[in-house]
């Protein structure tokens, strides 16, 4: 097989999932439905798979048709595999095969099934064309397809109006983001003449470090990196989009999509690389989002919340990574991300599965013996996020960490700081869902069951790479290949060009040791704390009713979903009520009205001259005739007589 | 009028002045029309136009031949031929009607009233 059909099976293959299963979920048995959307998850990784064989090195670009061509600006309907696309390609359709399988236990009892897996493909077909577009505005179009297939999934159970207000909420939220980085294209196109990456990144190194032009696009490209990827101050959807069903979470919100603004940025190294400004930006958004979201994480007692506010915050250390040019570290936290949360939140999924569909920890408690593939696997995960070695969080988060440090000592401290949060909350999740005893109903404590295999086999794919997946990135110290490093070095080309002395660590080993210490040490800490509070302590978060104070604050998420409607939506929606009342039904209805209206008073006349009288009509026409000629003659008269008066 | 050509129009003719002709024509056709608006039976209806086509007819002839020109009489030949096919289809039409609602008033031809 060659390889640009190759690379075109790989989104093609689970588009026609989706048509299969979209179109004929009426009609296909529900056995087949999870074969279908799986295989085409699984044989799209294997087509990933068969092209990194095949992968020498150079980019590859394929060219399927020119798709818009307008005066000097040509823009190809392309796929571009590099590095970079090959490392995303991996995590979306591996982490995306095992959510599909797991989705088939998940979902079993759901009427809407076949829709379900349909959805999923085509987010993974919108995810795939994302970061394979060979240039901005194919990575648009995957950009807007997976927001989307957000919106579709999150909104899966839009019988309940909140569920599907949340979808409305995670869609026009991204709309704002999507603005921006429309925004961010059209100036590409009008700085460059170009989308396709190879020639903009090639034009860009001949601008100076610090271009306006370069920072208005790299900002505006940030704003929808701020939307997709979850960010203050466009970050108030995630949580709400646990709305959907926790594979959606998993798949979508965890591991895939809102990532899709570290991805940007890191394929647009070169363009952030010239705007150091735009860099101090990302890193402090990404600094305020890791420690907001870590602190809201404090106090939620919804497990899938818990969750979706840690997100909030990594995806905020993946932006620190990126702010202080550690791109790869980044991409590395991004792929580490991947695994252990979705771990997490399949976990989350399988205690949701177990307790009957409750989500609140205040009714778990216990759960370590009942459901113990879970536990075990879910606390693989909280290791995970928290950064023990040798667990995949810690070698991402630490080099981040690391370069952090090496950029700016405060940043280094406060993000420090988000990790002791990070380690504090997840192991507070842990105990109150796991250890202590079980406080939920009679009928919950009867119902518990650990979930079917087809949900416990990818749990513990995912805990197996959580263990191991941090290894492709060991640090310098450990005098091991950094091979993730080496395997994206060409992809930073471009930086390396406009920049000198790209990409080089000035730490000393001992430095890193006492970083790397430092960071291990904090996060125990946090266990330890966590442990005496929730393990030993036995604490049980208080109810609603209970919370005072500054806890409370916190617990309702410093009321910024609630500044955001006094700022916004509300007058949005008074200004929307004045343009209905007035100018919409007044004005525009008073013209449409009075036209038609005037039309049929009219018609209502002239009917009148149909009387369907022949006689009628004959004497008309003869009237029309005399008229006629009556003119006619009286004119020759009248002309005549002038003639002779004259 | 048509002065010049008279020496070609055959003696017949020359008795009857051309006034004459015209005015007969003039009656024919004023006849038809009112027959036409005020006659509600359809046969007479279209007896009525038959006499005002056949007025015009009487016209074109009469100038023709005071004129000298071939040209009218080989029209009025046309005229007649049409208006038979008319009158046969006009005739085919009321017949037709009479056996639907069992009258030729036209007064009761009323179906397609707005």
């Amino acid at each position: 097989m060659t390889l640009s059909l190759l690379i075109t099976l790989i989104p093609l293959i689970p588009f026609a999932g989706f048509l299969v299963n979209g179109l004929g979920f009426r009609n296909i048995p529900k056995s087949m439905v999870p074969l279908i959307g799986t295989g085409a998850s699984f044989l799209s990784f294997l087509c990933v798979f068969f092209t990194y064989l095949q992968f020498n090195g150079d980019p590859v670009i394929v060219k399927l048709f020119d798709w818009i061509t307008v005066g000097s600006l040509n823009i190809g309907f392309t796929f571009q595999v590099d590095q970079l696309s090959l490392i995303m390609l991996f995590v979306i359709t591996g982490v995306g095969t095992l959510i599909h399988g797991y989705s088939a236990g998940y979902m079993s009892h759901d009427s809407g099934f076949g829709k379900f897996f349909a959805y999923l493909n085509l987010f993974l077909f919108s995810m795939i064309i994302l970061v394979l577009g060979g240039n901005y505005l194919m990575m648009f179009i995957g950009w807007e397809g997976v927001g989307l297939c957000s919106y579709l999934l999150i909104g899966f159970w839009n019988k309940n109006t909140g569920y599907a207000d949340a979808a409305r909420k995670a869609f026009i939220m991204n709309r704002v983001g999507d603005l921006g980085f429309l925004i961010g294209i059209f100036l590409i196109i009008s700085t460059f003449g170009t989308v396709e990456y190879g020639e903009v990144f090639s034009k860009a190194t001949s601008f100076a470090v610090g271009d306006a032009v370069i920072t208005a696009i790299t900002l505006s490209l940030f704003v929808g990196a701020m939307g997709k990827s979850a960010q203050i101050p466009l970050f108030t959807w995630l949580p709400d989009a646990m709305a959907g069903p926790t594979p959606v979470s998993a798949l979508i919100h965890a591991a895939t999509m809102v990532t899709s603004g570290i991805y940007m940025i890191v394929r647009s190294n070169v363009l952030y690389t010239l705007s150091p400004f735009t860099l101090e930006v990302v890193a402090w958004v990404g600094l305020a989002t890791a420690l907001l979201g870590a602190v809201i994480g404090l106090f939620q007692n919804d497990i899938k919340k818990v969750l979706a506010y840690s997100t909030v915050s990594q995806l905020g250390y993946m932006f620190i990574g990126l702010g202080v040019m550690a791109y790869s570290s980044g991409l590395f936290h991004v792929i580490t991300h991947a695994f252990f949360k979705a771990l997490l939140f399949l976990g989350a999924g399988s205690v949701i599965h177990a307790m009957s569909n409750d989500q609140d920890i205040r009714n778990m408690g216990g759960l370590w013996s009942r459901i113990k593939i879970t536990a075990i696997t879910f606390l693989i995960g909280t290791i995970a996020i928290s950064g023990i070695p040798p667990f995949a969080g810690f070698f991402s988060k630490d080099e981040i960490l690391a370069h952090t440090f090496e950029h700016n000592k405060l940043m280094w401290v406060l993000a420090l700081a988000g990790s002791f949060l990070t380690a504090f909350y997840m192991f507070r999740l842990f105990f109150v869902t796991f250890t202590g005893k079980f406080r939920g109903t009679k009928e919950q404590e009867h119902h518990l069951h650990e979930s079917p295999s087809s949900m416990t086999i990818p749990l513990m794919v995912l805990a197996g790479l959580s263990i191991l997946g941090g290894f492709i990135g060991m640090p310098v110290i450990f005098h091991a290949p950094h091979y993730l490093n080496e395997f994206l070095s060409p992809v930073y080309e471009g930086s390396r060009a406009v920049l000198e002395g790209f990409g080089q660590v000035h730490l000393s080993h001992s430095t890193e040791w006492i970083l790397m210490g430092a960071s291990v040490a904090i996060a125990l800490i946090a266990i330890l704390l966590s442990y005496t509070i929730y393990g030993k302590g036995k604490k049980v978060p208080v109810t609603d009713q209970e919370v005072t104070g500054l806890q409370k604050v916190i617990y309702d998420k410093f009321y910024i979903d609630e500044l955001y409607n006094a700022l916004f939506v509300k007058p949005v929606m008074r200004l929307s009520s004045w343009l209905h009342s007035v100018l919409d039904n007044r004005v525009m209805g008073g013209i449409i009205n009075g036209i038609s209206g005037g039309i049929a008073e009219t018609a209502g006349i002239l009917r009148k001259l149909q009387t369907g009288n022949i006689g009628t009509y004959v004497w008309l026409i003869t009237l029309g005739v005399v008229i006629f000629l009556g003119f006619s003659i009286g004119t020759e008269v009248w002309t005549s007589l002038k003639s002779i008066s004259k | 009028m048509f002065e010049g050509s008279f020496e070609n129009i055959p003696e017949i003719f020359r008795q009857i002045p051309l006034i004459n002709i015209v005015q007969l024509a003039t009656i024919l056709f004023t006849i038809g029309v009112v027959g036409v608006l005020i006659r509600r039976n359809a046969i007479i209806i279209l007896m009525s136009i038959e006499l005002m086509l056949n007025a015009v007819n009487l016209l074109l002839i009469g100038f023709s031949a005071y004129n000298s020109d071939s040209h009218g009489q080989i029209f009025v030949f046309f005229i007649m031929a049409v208006a038979a096919a008319e009158v046969a289809v006009g005739l085919a039409i009321i017949v037709m009607i009479y056996r639907n609602i069992r009258t030729i008033d036209i007064g009761l031809f009323n179906k397609l009233r707005g």
